[in-house]
């Protein structure tokens, strides 16, 4: 039912597209994404997989091609980091408006300037308010999983918004990790077909899709329905999950809580540095320190009364930052978990590091550090600085 | 064979009365032919502009065929991924229809914020047709200047005063530029409704992308009466401004041969928006015009090989 491979995360990514088989791919190459595209374009020329593979001329076209091929009833998927995703952003809101259950991948790299190509998150931060649900993904294996199950998220009655998956660029995407990769009846078979809703080529029933909806029109309703759905995706995805879990064993929620049970100081992380993290926990834990992890899985919707419900307990929590927030008061993360704490009315001293920028080294000394801090803030009471950052040369 | 003009009117119109163009707008009557055009059925996708905003007010439509509309500068990429999806339908035998795919674009979205998209899509040999309708300014914005405008037209951005008589530089030759794209490219006019209805024919059933750039006047932005829209467009023909050709695969043809020599200031004079050139003190701009437009028609008899 599974094979074992030693594959890099982009080789993962590929696989599962694969697998899926989507009706239409419409793409375009940049670092580190580009073995993604580069992967499923020998598949395409081996005559693998029948999709229609469209290399358009730049990732505003090939989102610009998604949307025109999903309303027009297709299963469709792309891919993309960093300045693609910026050039792309446009278009993001437009398929969410449409409600069209486009599947990307984005591979995490920096935003420019300074240009550099190694990873944060400071690509799908900058789009987690376009209407897109955003999934997270700590390695291959992790990014596998995830993207089948995010063609079924997003296509589901209760959802039908594009979708985001997400892994961290070069030490996922090019590192070679194990991976177990389900067989493509079984993939096949999970996914389905998909079962549009109103296809623009269903020509005897013409539709007009991408209406103008000005002053006195429906553009509020339209938007509350989305937030709406978004919501629901959170239910949708843990039912989805529960029955990937049955064909590969793996089951996630929409977050992994680490040792959290007893925890008196917890981080909460995106993406692969809860692998670092995780190890520092246990290293704590050995040495009797009461240390836990959350790790974000759904970013979008935003599971915040379950997080302030897992925190409830800790003495102090620090929240990980891959993204400059350019704002004083920290980043996307920690903006977030501060507003789900408020509104939960719990006080759990909060402190917030920004790290990793430009693929910055992110090493364990780092994340016992902020452990560290932590006792020091339970202790006092006193955050003495929300804002740090981590790793920076002095 | 083209159709008759009995046999268009018979047509059942797919872009139905109602829509809320402005009284005398050129693009709905060039849509409305090139839309007739068609022997098969047909999937529209469209840029944001005049044509979009006023033919799809949400709850309503204008549109008795499948159309979309995504962006400003992304119409050739929707409808490539519409044809993707076509074309993966038909493989799997999902759709048994075939289909004609038509985009439409004014000249903002087809010279300037779109052309990149739109060369994509001919590129990887997209077989579609896109028509533009050519008003040669931003007018659903409110008339500001575009690599459409022609030299001296007035518009909201390029203003007329002291310091310049209106827009400062030439058009850009945006058939030319599509006809190096190897496939089919016509320029035409709702004047000469046989000549677009022949090559709107040709660019449907040739297989691969197909351009046609149609002058549509614009009473608002050209500052001309509403009733005399198709007139303007003739003169632009007849005066040589709006040469009828055709490039199939690089082969140039002049299609329609102007009866007599009629001075560009003709066309231009009536038009509010080139009023200022009328000024002595404008006057070589005039001629930087005219001699414009006689070179392009002298280049285009010798590309098409026609006895000078």
């Amino acid at each position: 039912m599974s094979t074992v491979k030693a594959i890099t995360g982009d080789v993962a990514v590929a696989e599962a597209m694969r697998s899926i088989e989507p009706d239409v791919v419409g793409v375009y190459p940049i670092t580190p994404q580009t073995i993604i595209v580069e992967a499923y374009a020998e598949y395409v020329a081996r005559g693998e997989v029948q999709t229609e593979f469209v290399p358009a001329e730049s990732e505003h076209s090939a989102i610009s091609i998604c949307v025109g091929a999903a309303a027009a009833g297709a299963r469709t998927m792309t891919c993309t980091s960093s300045q693609g995703l910026a050039l792309m952003w446009e278009v993001l809101p437009i398929a969410s408006g449409m409600r069209l259950p486009i599947v990307m991948f984005d591979v995490n790299r920096a935003i420019s300037a300074p240009i550099n190509i190694h990873c944060d998150h400071s690509d799908t931060m900058g789009a987690r308010d376009t209407g897109w649900l955003q999934i997270y993904s700590e390695n291959a294996q992790e990014a596998y999983d995830n993207f089948i199950q995010a063609v079924r998220i997003a296509e589901h009655p209760d959802v039908q918004l594009p979708t985001m998956v997400m892994m961290d660029g070069f030490v996922i995407s090019h590192a070679i990790q194990r991976v177990e990769v389900l067989d493509d009846a079984v993939v096949k078979k999970f996914v389905g077909e998909r079962k549009a809703d109103y296809p623009l080529l269903d020509i005897d029933n013409p539709v007009t899709w991408g209406s103008f909806d000005g002053l006195g029109g429906w553009f509020m309703e339209f938007k509350k329905d989305q937030m709406q759905a978004i919501e629901n995706a959170k239910q949708v995805s843990l039912d989805v999950a529960k029955e990937y879990a049955k064909i590969s064993g793996r089951e996630y929620g929409l977050f992994e809580s680490y040792k959290m049970d007893d925890a008196d100081y917890a981080i909460i992380v995106i993406n692969s540095t809860a692998g670092t993290a995780k190890t520092v926990v246990d290293t704590l834990r050995e040495k009797g320190v009461k240390a836990g992890l959350i790790k974000i899985r759904m970013y979008r919707p935003f599971p915040a009364s379950e997080i302030v419900a897992a925190l409830n307990n800790c003495k102090a929590v620090a929240v990980m930052d891959r993204v400059p927030g350019y704002v004083d008061i920290g980043g996307p993360l920690f903006e977030d978990v501060q507003v789900a704490c408020y509104q939960e009315g719990v006080n759990i001293p909060l402190v917030n590091y920004i790290y990793g920028l430009g693929g910055r080294d992110i090493l364990t000394s780092h994340i016992e550090s902020v452990y560290s801090d932590l006792e020091t803030i339970a202790k006092t009471g006193k955050v003495a600085s929300p804002v740090n950052y981590l790793g920076i040369k002095e | 064979m083209v159709a008759t003009i009995k046999e268009l009117s018979e047509k059942q119109d797919l872009l139905s009365p109602g829509h809320r163009l402005c009284a005398g707008c050129g693009a709905s009557i060039v849509v409305r032919m090139i839309l007739k055009s068609s022997k098969k059925p047909l999937v529209v996708a469209s840029a944001t502009g005049c044509l979009e905003v006023s033919t799809t007010i949400y709850p309503f439509t204008a549109w008795r065929t499948p159309f979309i509309h995504s962006a400003f500068e992304n119409a050739s990429a929707t409808i490539s991924g519409v044809i993707a999806t076509y074309d993966a339908m038909k493989k799997k035998g999902k759709i048994k229809e075939d289909i004609n795919f038509v985009c439409f674009g004014g000249d903002g979205s087809t010279f300037d914020i779109g052309l990149q998209s739109l060369s994509g899509a001919f590129e990887r040999g997209t077989n579609f047709v896109y028509v533009c309708y050519d008003n040669e300014a931003y007018m659903n914005t409110g008339i500001q200047r575009s690599g459409a405008t022609p030299m001296g037209a007035w518009t909201t951005t390029s203003e007329v005063g002291k310091a310049q008589a209106g827009k400062r530089v030439h058009r850009k030759n945006m058939t030319e530029i599509m006809a190096a794209h190897g496939g089919y490219a016509a320029q035409a006019s709702p004047s000469h409704w046989r000549d677009l209805v022949m090559k709107a024919e040709k660019a449907f059933e040739y297989d691969g992308p197909a351009f046609l750039n149609v002058l549509a006047p614009c009473p608002r932005g050209w500052r001309i009466p509403t009733d005399q829209t198709v007139e303007f467009a003739r003169q632009a023909v007849e005066s040589k401004y709006w040469p009828l050709y055709e490039v199939m695969e690089g082969e140039h043809k002049i299609t329609y041969q102007p009866k007599k020599e009629i001075a560009v200031s003709e066309w231009l004079s009536p038009q509010g928006r080139f009023k200022h050139l009328l000024k002595d003190a404008n006057a070589p701009v005039m001629t930087e015009i005219q001699t414009q437009i006689d070179k392009e028609w002298n280049r285009l008899i010798k590309m098409s090989g026609e006895p000078t």
